[in-house]
């Protein structure tokens, strides 16, 4: 089964990151509000229980894929 | 007769992207530890190791966040045993972003607020005088030491800010105007709540030499190596 974690900055926490590029596409003449930068992390997980893979993968975003003090994440399951 | 000083043993832990392993290991020397280089892969510490040091450097190319995968590495488990029986552990930037991701420290690194790598000199104000890492400095003191990261802006929730101020557990804070990276409440180095782990972004290891800009560095260093050699002074119980 594949799944996509979707990894964000927390609402409020500082994303520098966001503001740079914001600041570029308004250079090029885009007219955008907040822009905020996170990562998306493509996985393989072995086993077809899309209740057991979910729990799997989110265990991993607890103990590696996130922070939990300044990063929220989403599960998506694929197949 | 007068006896020499025992050197006491300072582990410095070397993982794949640590490239201040040597100056750490070198400064320590001069001020007077017996440091020694531990491979992350290794599981266990020297056996009179007196102190941890994680130095600073890119291990495993900070991918994903700095520090996080740095904190799975073998030793760090042994790490974390020796912090829990009261083991002083310094982590100098890298090492202070693998100790927060490892949760032994609090609050987390995140890319400087202004995106921009920052090297230069900063003062900074000693907040917490005490050992094992600030016993040779006064209240208030103010230290010139370097930094040289592009991710050093500690944050943590305003409530915890308050109850780390509160407990004494800020150690080190940039001066009024000096925050190079935005750091919240200018906190430059905080402690665990039993103040045996601490976490720095300034580097001490390259201020022990007043002849390449400040000596200020060895105060730290010298609080480290006299702690060290306080704990292999006394038995460990068993």
């Amino acid at each position: 089964m594949r799944a996509t974690v979707l990894v964000r900055p927390k609402q409020g926490i500082l994303d520098p990151q966001g503001d740079a590029v914001r600041e570029s596409l308004r250079h090029l003449g885009f007219a955008v509000g907040g822009t905020r930068i996170g990562r998306v992390v493509d996985l393989e997980v072995d086993g077809g229980d899309a209740a057991a893979v979910r729990a799997e993968v989110e265990r991993m975003c607890e103990q590696l894929l996130a922070n939990p003090l300044i990063e929220s994440y989403e599960i998506e399951l694929v197949g | 007769m007068i006896r020499p000083e025992p050197r006491p043993t300072i582990a410095v832990v070397v993982f794949p992207g640590s490239n201040d392993d040597r100056d750490a290991a070198w400064a320590l020397r001069a001020l007077g530890a017996d440091a020694r280089l531990v491979w992350h892969a290794e599981e266990a510490l020297p056996a009179d190791t007196g102190a941890v040091v994680l130095p600073g450097g890119f291990s495993y190319g900070d991918y994903l966040r700095c520090g996080a995968i740095a904190r799975f590495s073998p030793v760090m488990r042994t790490v974390a045993a020796f912090a829990a029986e009261g083991g002083p552990v310094l982590g100098i930037c890298n090492g202070f972003q693998i100790l927060c991701e490892a949760g032994l420290l609090p609050g987390v690194l995140r890319p400087n607020a202004s995106l921009s790598f920052v090297c230069r000199d900063v003062s900074l104000r000693v907040e917490r005088s005490a050992p094992p890492f600030t016993s040779r400095c006064e209240p208030g003191q103010r230290l010139v030491i370097p930094v040289k990261h592009g991710e050093g802006c500690w944050y943590a929730p305003p409530e915890l800010v308050d109850e780390l101020d509160a407990a004494g557990q800020i150690v080190l804070r940039y001066e009024r105007g000096e925050n190079p990276n935005g750091a919240t409440a200018d906190v430059a180095g905080v402690a665990n709540d039993h103040g045996n782990v601490t976490g720095l972004m300034p580097h001490p290891e390259h201020a022990v030499d007043p002849m390449l800009g400040s000596g200020d560095g060895a105060l730290i260093l010298a609080s480290l190596v006299d702690a060290a050699r306080e704990r292999s002074r006394t038995p460990i119980p068993v």
